[in-house]
């Protein structure tokens, strides 16, 4: 058994918060570079410029990002061996959501209740963690902030299996189509099929994780990552819906077993502001 | 080309621009998101004095990141328009001339921006912190117990914008995706 003591925890998340909030992936640096090059509109690359001098500008000032600075959606892998020391797991996350907020001058975005009250917490919290229970000793904690904007435009269907890849590709392209300009394009997909419900859009999420470039391990759904982006890519949305051929920077599947009767599918659209970042203790 | 614009909006200015149009915005600016154009919204309604003057004025949807010491605000970009459509018309009504956001608007806002000669500007969702960079001065001019979605007063330069909407209903969104579009 290896202890953790919380504010070690506390601690990592805070600078978590911070960080991921400003200052972008390489993997998005690039493809967003990429994309200038590739970009036939003329305005759609004035757009994808501007987006590369603001996370240029977030950098060197310690600036958000974007001022939608997100849910705080944790991954985490806690390995089994670990034993936390000195409070509440779920709690020390919150309160480095709390710390990472404030300190970092990050908007805070979560309302108390969906419906009724509708009233900001203050803090950004609570953080949405989901967990894992793995071997070793190690806690690994991904923290991706989730902006509204882009979440709004996600979806899910269960299709019947008979609708097979061409119901799935007709979902994805329906659903960019409708998103349209509002979750800020270009977008990162994720997709996530099979599972009940709530594994297909969790492997959806978690599909946004994954590098952009890097492909689904078999090489059928691989193929078919490559496929639809092409084909997002026809819809003519372009940067920020202005118009152009970078509707989408990439298209990320993931997939699990499913039932006999199912087919889930699950649509996770992810901004260009696509934040993660991880940290082992 | 790039046009410069300043606040109040004239009807001439409104008339000079058009869908896909670039601008830059000078002069006093408004935010609001939702919480605030419920408020705003509920106190036309009711027949109550606003506590600003919509006549002429830009309202940018906008919830920004607190300012760090030393500096006039935080990170600062549009947020989706979409969710004001409920209440844009009657705002238009009322005299506003002009919002800044990003995203789709409902046909009952484009037909009360034909309406009312107002206009749609776009400005780049996710560039928050460029867009930070033209915002010169801010204050807070109502319902501060919103916190980011309380009403700010903004003193912009040169606020790079897009029209999407002109006074004659022409949409960027429409045009643009049409010149693109493969399938
Ligand atoms: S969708 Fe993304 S880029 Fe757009 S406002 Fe939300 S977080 Fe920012």
């Amino acid at each position: 058994m290896r202890e953790v003591h919380v504010d070690e925890i506390i601690a990592a998340v805070e600078k978590l918060c911070i960080e991921a909030n400003i200052k972008l992936p390489e993997d998005v640096k690039f493809a967003l570079n990429k994309a200038v090059e590739k970009e036939t509109s003329p305005l759609g690359r004035e757009i994808l410029n501007d987006i590369i001098k603001n996370y240029q500008i977030a950098e060197e000032k310690d600036l958000a990002i974007c001022q939608d600075t997100g849910f705080a959606v944790f991954f985490v892998k806690l390995g089994q061996d670990v034993r936390i020391t000195g409070g509440n797991f779920t709690e020390a996350i919150n309160e480095g959501v709390r710390r990472g907020y404030k300190n970092g001058y990050l908007r805070k975005s979560i309302v108390n209740d969906p419906l009724i009250y509708r009233k900001n917490t203050g803090d950004n919290t609570p953080a949405i963690i989901h967990l894992e229970i793995v071997p070793g000793d190690k806690i690994h904690i991904t923290f991706a902030p989730k902006g509204g904007g882009s979440e709004n435009m996600s979806a899910l269907r269960m299709l019947k299996p008979s609708d097979g890849v061409e119901g799935l590709k007709k979902f994805v392209l329906e659903t960019v189509r409708q998103a349209g300009p509002n979750p800020c394009p270009p977008i990162i997909i994720g997709v996530g099929i099979g599972g009940t419900i709530e594994v297909a859009t969790l492997i959806a999420k978690k599909a946004l994780l994954r590098p952009i470039g890097e492909h689904h391990p078999m090489p059928e759904i691989a193929e078919l990552e490559k496929e639809l982006l092409e084909e997002v890519n026809k819809l003519g949305i372009g940067p920020q819906g202005f118009g152009g051929k970078t509707t989408a920077l990439a298209v990320n599947i993931e997939t699990f077993p499913a039932h006999i009767a199912s087919l889930p599918v699950a649509i996770n659209i992810q901004c260009h502001v696509a934040r993660h970042k991880e940290v082992e203790i | 080309m790039i046009k410069h614009i300043t606040t109040p909006l004239t009807p001439e200015i409104i008339s000079s621009l058009q869908a896909g149009d670039k601008v830059l915005i000078s002069g006093i600016i408004y935010s609001a998101r939702d919480a605030a154009h419920k408020r705003l919204y509920e106190m036309i309604k009711k027949g109550e004095k606003l506590p600003i003057e919509l006549e002429g004025q830009i309202i940018y949807y906008v919830g920004p990141c607190p300012a760090k010491p030393g500096t006039v605000i935080g990170s600062a970009g549009p947020t989706t328009s979409g969710r004001m459509d409920a209440y844009t018309p009657l705002l238009l009504e009322k005299g506003l001339k002009g919002m800044i956001g990003k995203g789709f608007r409902s046909k009952e806002v484009v037909d009360a921006i034909v309406k009312y000669g107002a206009v749609y500007f776009g400005a780049i969702g996710g560039a928050g912190a460029l867009l930070a960079d033209s915002i010169k001065d801010s204050k807070i001019v109502a319902f501060e117990d919103l916190g980011p979605e309380a009403i700010y007063e903004f003193k912009v330069e040169n606020f790079p914008a897009i029209v999407i909407i002109d006074k004659e209903g022409n949409d960027l969104y429409k045009i643009g995706v049409e010149k693109y579009r493969e399938i």
